[in-house]
Parts: C-alpha cells; sequence; structure tokens
C-alpha cells in the first residue's frame, strides 16, 4: 500500500492506495466523499466526474497515485462556503435539473468545467459538451436549461411552458 | 397567477438540496463495520450443463471467506413468479424453478454459478477468476418462433419453450375473424419492438447483514419496492418471517421498471450474511448489469387491421412472440398479457379485437417490466398500423384517429378488451397537440430543410395507458399472486409537524415535495411542516412500492384517506375544544372554526391537545393524531394524449435528427406541474432512445453484442432537442380522490411511433415510397439500407 | 483489476528501463486502457506512467510543420493547434468527449491503434511522422492493422510530426455509443498531391484510400468522387452498420471532408 496525497476541496487528505486504486475509490472508499459516483465501467457515463488540477477528468478512469499531489474539487466542494449552493446547484434546483440525483454529480462537474472555459454557452454548446455524461432521469431538457440559467442567460424562452 | 404551495404549485424538490451536495444515501455508499465483498462467477456460455465446478484453488486464495456454490441453497426456495398467466386452454403457464445459483444448467450468459466472498472487493474478484467451471455447451435457444416449436429445451423439465399461449379475449376470437372477412381494407403490419436494457443511472446493490444477537436481518437493496422484496424473499426464497427480516432500499438511482422484481443476488447477500456471520455487499458493475438486469420489450408481431371504406377501424388481430428469457422475473407473465392486451384498443372505439400471445423461454436474460411495460408495445404497434392503414387509404393520419376515437360523451367507455375508461377527451388533446407541434408550418419547414438535401417528416400519434396499478381483486383473477393496494401512515406530531410514512417509493420522482403539497392543501400548513418517510420496512406500512405510474394516484389516495382520517378526529377535539358539534367545525388555513362564529382554534392547538390531553374528550376518543389507511383502488387510471415529432434524414447516411417533439397529455390533475413535466421529458428520452438508438441484441450463440455503453447507445443531450409539453387538458379520474392519472411512462408509451412514423413520413415524402417501416432502432445504417433496399 | 506496481519515471530513459521489466506497460491518458484492465483483458505486473516526464507535452509549431508532444491532451490539441493546424485541432475536439479529452492523449491513442480511432487518419493523411526514443517513422510505416504498430516493445513515442497540408480536413460518422468514428475520412491536400485516410471502416484498420486520391489529385472537389467508390470486402459489418453501409460512409464522409477543406 502507498500513501497517496491530495488537497482535495482545499483541503490535504491522504489516504492508503494501491496501485490499482482508482480516483474515484480514492474519494468514495479512502476518503468517504460519496458524492462522486460510479455508473459504468466503460468511462461513459460521467457520473464520477471530478475536477483535477481544474479540469473535467472522469475519476473513475484514473489511478489514484497517477494524481498523487493534485488538487482535486469533487461535488462535495461545489456549494458555497456558508453552505448554500452554489450557483450551477441552485440553478439544477431552480430548474429541476435532476431526477433520481445520481448522474448529478458528474453532471454538475460538467457544467461547471464548461462554463469555466465557455461562460456564455449556447444550447448546442451545452449539449454537446455534456455528450460524456448520461441522465436517464430527466430526458437533458432541464439540465440543458439549467446551465443555461447558471451562466446568467435567459432560459425561459425556452419551450415547455 | 401560478400558486405557489400546495396542489397546483411547482415546489422546488426538496431531496435536491442532498443530491446536488454529494448528501444522497445510496446503497452503495452505505459500507458497514467488517462488511466483505461478493463477487459472482457467471456463466460465459448461453446454454451448457455443468459438469464440475471447483472451488478449491478459490477458497485457499488471500481473504476468501467462503465460495458457494448451488449445494448450499439445497434448502432454499427459487425466486418466485408474482403472476400466474391462463393460457388459451385454461392451463397455468409453464413454471420453471428460477434457482439463486444455477443448478445443472446455465441458461444465460451472466447465470450466477457461484459466488466468492472475501475481505475485499478485489480479493473476491481474483478468486473469482479462480473457480473452475467445467461446462458442457448446448445448443442456444434464441429465436422464439423456433423455440416456440420446438428444438432445444431451455429447461428439459417443462417439455416446451412455451410458457403460455394466450388468447385475449378468447370468445372474441370467432366475431373478429369475421369482421376481418368483411372488412373494405385490411392493413397488415410485422413489426419487432426491440429488446432493451433499462439502464438506471446506479447499478443495483445488495447488503446483507445478519446480526446473531437478534436473530434477524437487514437487507439494503437498490429496490422500488422494499416490502415486495421482504414478501417475496422472506417467504419463498429463505423461510424468514417479516418481522425478522427488515429491507431498506435508500435513496435509488432510478429505477424504471428494473428495480421492482426481487433478484437472486438479494437473497445471496441476505444468506450469506448468517453464513459467514458479516455483513456481506454486493455491488453490480455495469457491465454484469448489461447482463443480469431484466430487459425490456423484446415482442414480435403480427397486427392486422380492417377498416371500413370510410376508415372507420372494423377489427383488430394480433399474434405476438413475447420473450420471458431464461427465466420467469417477477412480473414477467403479466407484462405481455395484461398491461398488453388490455390496451390494444387504443383511443378508438373498435367493436372486435383478438390478441394472441406466446410467450417463450430462450437463452438470454429474463425480460420483464421496464417504463410503460406492455403498454408501449400495444401503442407502437397499434399507432403504426393506423398510419400504415392511413397512406394506403388516401386518409390523413389525424383525420383517421379523429374519427375513430371514443367521443368525449361516451364516457365510461367499455372496450372489447376488459378494461373501462372512466374519463377522457381525446379530441381536446389532439386540438391541443396540433396547435403547439405548429402543424400549418411543417410544409415551409419541408422545404427549408429540403434546401440543405435533407428529407423532413411528421409522425403524430395518440397513446392511452391503463396505470394507477391496481384493483387488487382484478388483478387477482388475472393472475397476481399479491394484492396492489398501496398505504401510508400519517403521524401528527404534537407540534403540529406532520410525517407521511408511505409504502410509496421514491427513486426520482420527487414524492418528498409532492406528497407534502398534497397535506398541505388539505390542512392548511406550510408544505415544510411536513416530512416524508419512505424505503423502510421497519418504519413504513406494508405497500406495494413504486411503479406502472402509481405513485400518486395509489400511494397519494392512500395518503389522503390518512389523513382524512386525521382530520375528522382533529375537528372532534377542536369541538371539544371549542364547546361545539364537531359537524360545525371547519378546517381552513390550518385553522379549525365553528360555522358561523368567530370562534376558532389553530392546527397547533389541536395536536397538542391530542398529545397533552388535559382538556380533551377522553371517554370518547384516544389521544394521540396518527392514522393508517390502506387504498384499493375500484379501477386503472387512464392518462392519455397525443405526441406530434418532427425528423430529418439525411438519406446520404441514413442519420436521423429529431427536430421538435410536441406531447399534449391528459393527466388529470397535476399535483406539480413541474415534476409531471420532467416525468414527461425523462419519458420521450427514453421512447426516443428506443426508436433511434437502443437495442440489446444477442448472437445466435447468445451472446450479448450490446453489453456496455461502447455498443449499447444511450441517448445523450445532444440526441434530444427541448420538447414542448403540455398537460392542460385535464379529466381527472372519477374514482380517486386526488383525481390523477399518473405520468411516469406516459412519455416512453406515446413517443416511439412518433419517431418511426415520423421517419417514414420523411422517406415517402422524399419519394422512397417503398419503404413503409423500418425496425427499431430506426438506426442510420436501417435507414440506409432501406432506402437503398 | 489485477494489482500491478505504478511507477512513474522522469525522464525517458528511465521509463524505457521500466518497460523493461517483466510485463511491464506504458501508461499514458489511461483512457482506453484503464477500461480494457477493468475487464481483466490487460494485466501488466508494471504500469508506466509517462505523465512526469518533462518535455513529453506540447505543440510547437514552425516551418510548416507542427510537433507535438506525445503526452499532449486532446484537449491541448483541440486548442494548442487550433491556429497551426484547424482542421488536426478539429479533429482532437470532437474525440471521445470532454473529460476523455482531458486525459487521452495523442501519443497513446497513436500506439494502441485502435480501428476506430481518429488520430490515426489525421497522422496518416497529413503523412506524419512518428517520433519515439529510438527512431522516427512515417506514418505509412507506422499503422499496422488492428491495434498494431511499428513499435518495438519497450519503445516510447514521445512526438509526432505533422506536415501542415495546404488544405485540410476531417469528417466523421459517429458510433452513436462508443462515440468512436464508425467511419472517419480525413483529407489533406499538399505540395506533394492529395492524401486520403479512413478510419473506422476497415478490417485492417486506418487505410489510405488509393482512388479517392487520384480523383482527388486530377480535381480536388467533392464531385470528383461521384464516380469512385470503395469495395465493401474487407469493411466491418457490426450491429451499428453492414459492410457496406461502411463503403457508403467511406465515400459520403470523404466527400464531406473534401467539401470542408
Amino acid at each position: 500500500m502507498t500513501k497517496v496525497t491530495m488537497t482535495v476541496n482545499g483541503r490535504s487528505v491522504s489516504a492508503e492506495t494501491e496501485g490499482r486504486t482508482l480516483l474515484s475509490q480514492y474519494l468514495r472508499e479512502g476518503l468517504g466523499l460519496t458524492g462522486t459516483h460510479v455508473g459504468c465501467d466503460t468511462s461513459q457515463c460521467g457520473a464520477c466526474v471530478v475536477h483535477v488540477d481544474g479540469k473535467a477528468v472522469k475519476s473513475c478512469t484514473v489511478f489514484a497515485q497517477d494524481v498523487a499531489g493534485a488538487t482535486v474539487t469533487t461535488i462535495e466542494g461545489m456549494a458555497n462556503a456558508d453552505g448554500t449552493l452554489g450557483t450551477i446547484q441552485q440553478a439544477f434546483q431552480d430548474h429541476h435539473g435532476l431526477q433520481c440525483g445520481f448522474c448529478t454529480p458528474g453532471m454538475v462537474m460538467s457544467a461547471a468545467a464548461l462554463l469555466a472555459e465557455n461562460a456564455k454557452p449556447s444550447e448546442t454548446d451545452i449539449r454537446h459538451y455534456l455528450e460524456g455524461n448520461i441522465c436517464r432521469c430527466t430526458g437533458y431538457h432541464n439540465i440543458v436549461k439549467a446551465v443555461l440559467a447558471a451562466s446568467g442567460q435567459d432560459a425561459s424562452a425556452v419551450a415547455a411552458e | 397567477m401560478p400558486k405557489d404551495h400546495g396542489i397546483g404549485a411547482s415546489s422546488k424538490r426538496r431531496e435536491d438540496v442532498r443530491f446536488l451536495t454529494g448528501k444522497g444515501r445510496y446503497t452503495d455508499d452505505i459500507n458497514l463495520r467488517g462488511q466483505a465483498h461478493a463477487v459472482f462467477v457467471r456463466s460465459q456460455v448461453a446454454h451448457g450443463r455443468i459438469r464440475s465446478v471447483d472451488t478449491a484453488t478459490a477458497e485457499g486464495m488471500p481473504g476468501v471467506l467462503k465460495v458457494f456454490t448451488s449445494a448450499d441453497f439445497s434448502a432454499k426456495g427459487g425466486i418466485p413468479c408474482g403472476w400466474c398467466v391462463t393460457d388459451r386452454a385454461g392451463k397455468p403457464m409453464l413454471e420453471p424453478k428460477h434457482p439463486i445459483l444455477a443448478e445443472g444448467k446455465v441458461r444465460y450468459v451472466g447465470d450466477a454459478i457461484a459466488c466468492v466472498v472475501a475481505e475485499t472487493l478485489e480479493e473476491a474478484r481474483d478468486a473469482a477468476e479462480a473457480v473452475d467451471v467445467d461446462i458442457e455447451e448446448l445448443p442456444a435457444v434464441m429465436d422464439m418462433k423456433a423455440a416456440a416449436k420446438g428444438g432445444a429445451l431451455v429447461h428439459d423439465d417443462l417439455g416446451s419453450n412455451l410458457c403460455y399461449d394466450w388468447g385475449f379475449i378468447e370468445d372474441s376470437k370467432a366475431a373478429t375473424d369475421a369482421a376481418f372477412k368483411t372488412a373494405h381494407h385490411v392493413t397488415t403490419l410485422e413489426l419487432v419492438n426491440n429488446r432493451l436494457v433499462p439502464n438506471a443511472m446506479e447499478p443495483r446493490v445488495a447488503i446483507g447483514d445478519y446480526s446473531q444477537a437478534g436473530d434477524d436481518y437487514t437487507l439494503y437493496t437498490t429496490s422500488q419496492n422494499p416490502h415486495v422484496i421482504r414478501l417475496l424473499m422472506g417467504a419463498f426464497v429463505l423461510s424468514i418471517p417479516e418481522h425478522k427480516l427488515r429491507v431498506v432500499a435508500p435513496d435509488v438511482g432510478g429505477g424504471f421498471g428494473s428495480k421492482i422484481f426481487h433478484y437472486a443476488e438479494e437473497a445471496f447477500v441476505t444468506h450469506a450474511s448468517k453464513v459467514v456471520n458479516r455483513p456481506v455487499k454486493w455491488t453490480c458493475t455495469r457491465s454484469e448489469s448489461f447482463m443480469t438486469d431484466a430487459h425490456g420489450r423484446d415482442h414480435v408481431t403480427k397486427i392486422e387491421l380492417a377498416l371500413d371504406k370510410d376508415g372507420h377501424f372494423q377489427a383488430i388481430r394480433t399474434e405476438t412472440y413475447a420473450n420471458m428469457g431464461a427465466y420467469l422475473s417477477t412480473f414477467a407473465p403479466s407484462v405481455p398479457t395484461y398491461l398488453h392486451g388490455t390496451l390494444m384498443a387504443g383511443n378508438y372505439k373498435t367493436p372486435n379485437i383478438y390478441v394472441n400471445v406466446k410467450a417463450v423461454f430462450t437463452n438470454t436474460v429474463p425480460v420483464d417490466a421496464y417504463r410503460g411495460a406492455g403498454r408501449p408495445e400495444a401503442t407502437f404497434q397499434l399507432e403504426r398500423v393506423i398510419d400504415k392503414a392511413a397512406r394506403e387509404m388516401g386518409i390523413d393520419p389525424i383525420e383517421i384517429r379523429r374519427r375513430n376515437f371514443v367521443q368525449p360523451n361516451e364516457f365510461p367507455y367499455q372496450t372489447p378488451v376488459a378494461v373501462a375508461y372512466d374519463t377522457g377527451n381525446y379530441q381536446a388533446t389532439m386540438d391541443k397537440l396540433v396547435a403547439m407541434a405548429d402543424l400549418a408550418g411543417f410544409e415551409k419547414r419541408r422545404a427549408d430543410s429540403a434546401k440543405k438535401g435533407l428529407l423532413r417528416g411528421l409522425g403524430v400519434n395518440c397513446y392511452i395507458e391503463a396505470c394507477g396499478i391496481a384493483p387488487s381483486n382484478l388483478v387477482g383473477q388475472l393472475g397476481a399472486r399479491a394484492g396492489l393496494y398501496e398505504s401510508a401512515t400519517v403521524r401528527v406530531n404534537a407540534t403540529g409537524g406532520v410525517v407521511v410514512m408511505t409504502g410509496s417509493h421514491s427513486h426520482g420522482q420527487g414524492h418528498e415535495t409532492a406528497f407534502p403539497q398534497v397535506i398541505s392543501e388539505m390542512i392548511g400548513i406550510p408544505e415544510s411542516q411536513v416530512e416524508v418517510i419512505h424505503g423502510d420496512t421497519n418504519n413504513t406500512p406494508m405497500g406495494m412500492g413504486t411503479y406502472g405510474s402509481r405513485s400518486l394516484a395509489v400511494g397519494g389516495s392512500a395518503m389522503v384517506k390518512a389523513a382524512n382520517k386525521i382530520i375528522n378526529k382533529a375537528k372532534k377535539i377542536a369541538a371539544h375544544l371549542l364547546e361545539a358539534s364537531d359537524t360545525d367545525i371547519e378546517l381552513k388555513d390550518g385553522k379549525f372554526s365553528v360555522a358561523g362564529t368567530d370562534k376558532s382554534v389553530d392546527w397547533g392547538s389541536v395536536c397538542l391537545a391530542a398529545y397533552v390531553p388535559h382538556n380533551y374528550p377522553l371517554e370518547d376518543l384516544e389521544p394521540g393524531l396518527e392514522e393508517t389507511a390502506f387504498y384499493d383502488p375500484s379501477n386503472f387510471t387512464y392518462p392519455a394524449g397525443a405526441y406530434a415529432c418532427e425528423v430529418e434524414v439525411d438519406p446520404e447516411t441514413g442519420k436521423v435528427t429529431i427536430c421538435s417533439f410536441a406531447a399534449a397529455d391528459d393527466f388529470g390533475n397535476v399535483v406539480n406541474p413541474m415534476i409531471v413535466e420532467g416525468q414527461v421529458h425523462g419519458g420521450l428520452a427514453q421512447g426516443i432512445g428506443q426508436a433511434l438508438l437502443e437495442a440489446a441484441v444477442y448472437d445466435e450463440n447468445g451472446q450479448l453484442l450490446s453489453g456496455s455503453y461502447m455498443d449499447y447507445a444511450m441517448p445523450r443531450a445532444g440526441d434530444v432537442p427541448f420538447y414542448k409539453v403540455d398537460h392542460s387538458c385535464q379529466t381527472p379520474c372519477t374514482h380517486n380522490p386526488l383525481g390523477v392519472k399518473g405520468c411516469g411512462e406516459a412519455g416512453a408509451i406515446g413517443s416511439p411511433p412518433a419517431v418511426v412514423n415520423a421517419v417514414i413520413d420523411a422517406l415517402q415524402r422524399g419519394g422512397h415510397k417503398h419503404v413503409t417501416h423500418i425496425d427499431m432502432p430506426v438506426s442510420p445504417s436501417r435507414v440506409w439500407t432501406a432506402i437503398h433496399g | 483489476m489485477h494489482n500491478f506496481e505504478l511507477v512513474k519515471p522522469a525522464s525517458v530513459a528511465d521509463a524505457v528501463a521500466a518497460l523493461g521489466r517483466e510485463d511491464a506497460q506504458a501508461l499514458s491518458g489511461g483512457q482506453t486502457l484503464l477500461p480494457t484492465m477493468k475487464q481483466r483483458l490487460a494485466a501488466p505486473a508494471v504500469l508506466v506512467s509517462l505523465t512526469a516526464i518533462p518535455g513529453l507535452k506540447g505543440i510547437k509549431a514552425s516551418g510548416g510543420s507542427i510537433e507535438i508532444g506525445a503526452a499532449t491532451t486532446h484537449a491541448e490539441v483541440a486548442s494548442g493547434a487550433a491556429k497551426a493546424y484547424p482542421a488536426l485541432a478539429k479533429l482532437a475536439a470532437g474525440i471521445g468527449d470532454p473529460a476523455v479529452r482531458n486525459r487521452g492523449t495523442i501519443g497513446g491513442s497513436l500506439a494502441n491503434n485502435d480501428p476506430a480511432a481518429d488520430y490515426p487518419a489525421a497522422a496518416l493523411a497529413s503523412g506524419a511522422t512518428i517520433v519515439t526514443n529510438a527512431r522516427e517513422i512515417a506514418a505509412d510505416d507506422f499503422f499496422q492493422g488492428l491495434f498494431s504498430t511499428a513499435l518495438d516493445e519497450g519503445e516510447i513515442i514521445t512526438a509526432v510530426r505533422f506536415p501542415v497540408p495546404d488544405r485540410a480536413a476531417y469528417a466523421k460518422f459517429q458510433q452513436p455509443a462508443s462515440l468512436f468514428a464508425l467511419t472517419g475520412s480525413f483529407v489533406a491536400k499538399s505540395g506533394a498531391g492529395v492524401r486520403v485516410a479512413v478510419t473506422g471502416a476497415s478490417e485492417d484498420g486506418v487505410f489510405r484510400w488509393a482512388e479517392a486520391e487520384k480523383a482527388l489529385n486530377a480535381n480536388f472537389a467533392a464531385s470528383a468522387l461521384d464516380g469512385v467508390s470503395v469495395s465493401a470486402n474487407g469493411m466491418i459489418g457490426d450491429l451499428h452498420g453492414s459492410p457496406a453501409y461502411r463503403a457508403n460512409l467511406v465515400k459520403v464522409m470523404t466527400k464531406r471532408a473534401v467539401g470542408a477543406a
């Protein structure tokens, strides 16, 4: 076992790992941060997306030891300092961008990465950027709407009264 | 002004806060002290005789506690089936034993042969690889029509692969055949309703926890109906009485039907935790879930529609082969029969209908209910054959439907397929749809597409479903081995807060938000004063769970019943406090008042009096304020609607793009419009997925070719448009207290024919007149092949 | 997956040495290797991570060519090559999804030579040179069939050098599940002529489509391909499309690439 240290959600943390320990396992089992979900084993569903050094990555497809020392942000680190929902989280609630909640952490993390790259994405930009995140509940309508709203754009014109 | 609370308000979902901050508690998030991990050894062949299972090497590997084989379950029962269908001859269906671990034979790729329980997950995986299984491979039974006739048997002891041959209604066969003989026009369509993998984003998980101290068990599981699991597993599999067995389904990451069923892994971990005297956890990988979750659909159908010269439907006759897979999953036999045949009337008046279904065992994973369950299969064939008939007879597809609708003044309407629709207005939803979808502007849009070299098409269809499942006495006659009521306990605390304990289970539907809206409306207290508890057999009354769009219609009705008992009792308390007759007490906005006076007492004071009964009619009333009710519906509910889809087809590649989708639904009354619309959106995406993308494909040897997201195409954000949805056409259900019909499955039921009708329309308008049908998924290669074939 | 030892050498030389150990394998972005290992289809004893080696990352453009370090991610190519070689940048921006593009690398993709990967088409059509720790390999010699390359055991790609064509474009038809190329065609026109490389379609992996090159050398226009077709023999047939369908896509995608170039 090898001790791996990272900065996760602003705190320096460490946990024991094997070579095969995935970042998702490190977070869930090593640190008890179970907000990061694992929905597949082929790097497709995106439920496990976290930020590593500011970039969205699929934590189930990265070895913990390979990113030792990195700065990681997970869904647990997305709320405001006072614990209230952050802008993207609040937009997801306001626009009903989640149902069962399982894909939600990955969706929020991907949406955050998108908005960091592109502050005012179009509907097409959003749909394209989320191609690595699968949701089975929402039909994506309200997720796209929530991301539009989180970027400060008017989502009220969107179809579906 | 839209309402900001109570029934009809789009209250924001309170459960979202935990899901958005990583604080959800899904089964895999639970880790019990001292837990061991289970990994199954699964069959890699579809059909074979087990010669030997050698566990010696695996048993000696690091961390291994025990390797289980079927011998460890010889004293236990099989996984039970919850529905027995009676065939055309009046005989019960063939029902094979469904062992927890394979006995003698393996019957599908993924069939569990053995299971390693070890200290860590990776140790269990390493050891599972070392279990040596010797299997004599047998020919895989894959083709339903061939299998129904004979050949290799999935279950040797049954003597046939034909589970049942069902006629509905057998007595109407002769009249239906006669109607075809005199028909002006007959349209025939052979089609496949493609096999699907439900793919809830949370894979299944089960943790068994036996306690020696109490000689009792807890099962944590990803279930839509923990009480049903407790009953089936306790009574039929492991012989554990209910009071010694607690089943907890915490936050569940989607179900879509696939988490209704009792799976062998649940019984395994429960039993194994006693044997190894440790909690035992099993987490399904996605690859394993593709192989072992019950699949959906998989019908092969021939449908014939007889019409008179004006396009009035005279008769419908169908023959369907329905895949059961290798074993009968919990509700499997009911899906192609009572959830399918009963819907063949659709929204129309067709005097003669005869449905024949042959259910067949094959060497594939069991097939059972998946969002819509039987009703999408009925809707698809009916709405496709109507479209084909309209084209053949030169009648506008909307007009032919209108001409055959059950008219608004004809309700209640008794169909020729047993069910009686209580209420509806199909002209109204069609009118709404025509406006929403801007059908008038279609020709211009088509011309614009043509300029880009794309073929544009428009597909329209209707749907009806029977949900709010179901009247227990009726389903009992039809073969259900369980009741289908729902329950609720409403507990009012001394300071006026309310807790609703429901047998319904929320795995995305938002019960924690919507149920309090109803209580808030009834009592006149803030929604925040009401909390919902669900998912734990230890603190909820016996209930049947959530599926079939039944939570609000059945579970909500139970809650209303219990809340009415509370209100009646509270009125008596208030009457005592106000020194009035309880018949004069009115409850409004959280206040009890004496009619015609200014005397009143508030909700909180009445609640306090119930628990601190100092000034209280103890001689007439028990203290406390807590009531339980069970509600058994007297009929199904019948949501219905009209859908329209516009597509562009790229004739060079065959790629279909959904340009727009409009859905006009009648769900009766609506408690939370935001949640209802979200349910429709999700259903539409699943229906579009079925129509364009998704297919569970086995090869002729029974290997699952689409066994991961690398080959099973899930709808992504870029595959769907913003949807236009509407639920303003409301004909409230006449037989439940809320007047609600249910909305969970509508989108998935109504959308596939709209998409396929649109694709065929595009190709027809584009001059490809020979293309009258393409089976789902209408993939680029299929469209291209159809054009060039 | 099976356990292994993960090592992170700080130099190419140390990496080559580590790869000399028994059952050692190189790990770049891991976006293909990790899922394979989860299925226990690959089980290295030593995994040699290349991410800590300075100098393996980065994009240098000069004098009509662009050199990309092997450990450069798809996302970095998408942004970093946008000026120097827009068609390549656009291809990189269409690989997998954003999270995959943030980890997956050009060197890893080329070394893996998945028959449906995008980069092999770009490298082959551009006439790129694959630079390794030991030598330089022309793209025409590098790709040797499904998952097979000219790399020797323990040889590491350090960079890829693309001559930048005068005109180029990549047109891809996505396999709807995996987002890999069901068929993708990269067309590059330079002073040396037109090169067309097709991925996703052939049972032999990426290939140059000679007939199309000939027709386009005569007339670089989509219409020049009207009379040209590729045989369905040897095309992949699977649940996403028949050989005949893929043969059609080869032509359609090539025409679209020419149109976009």
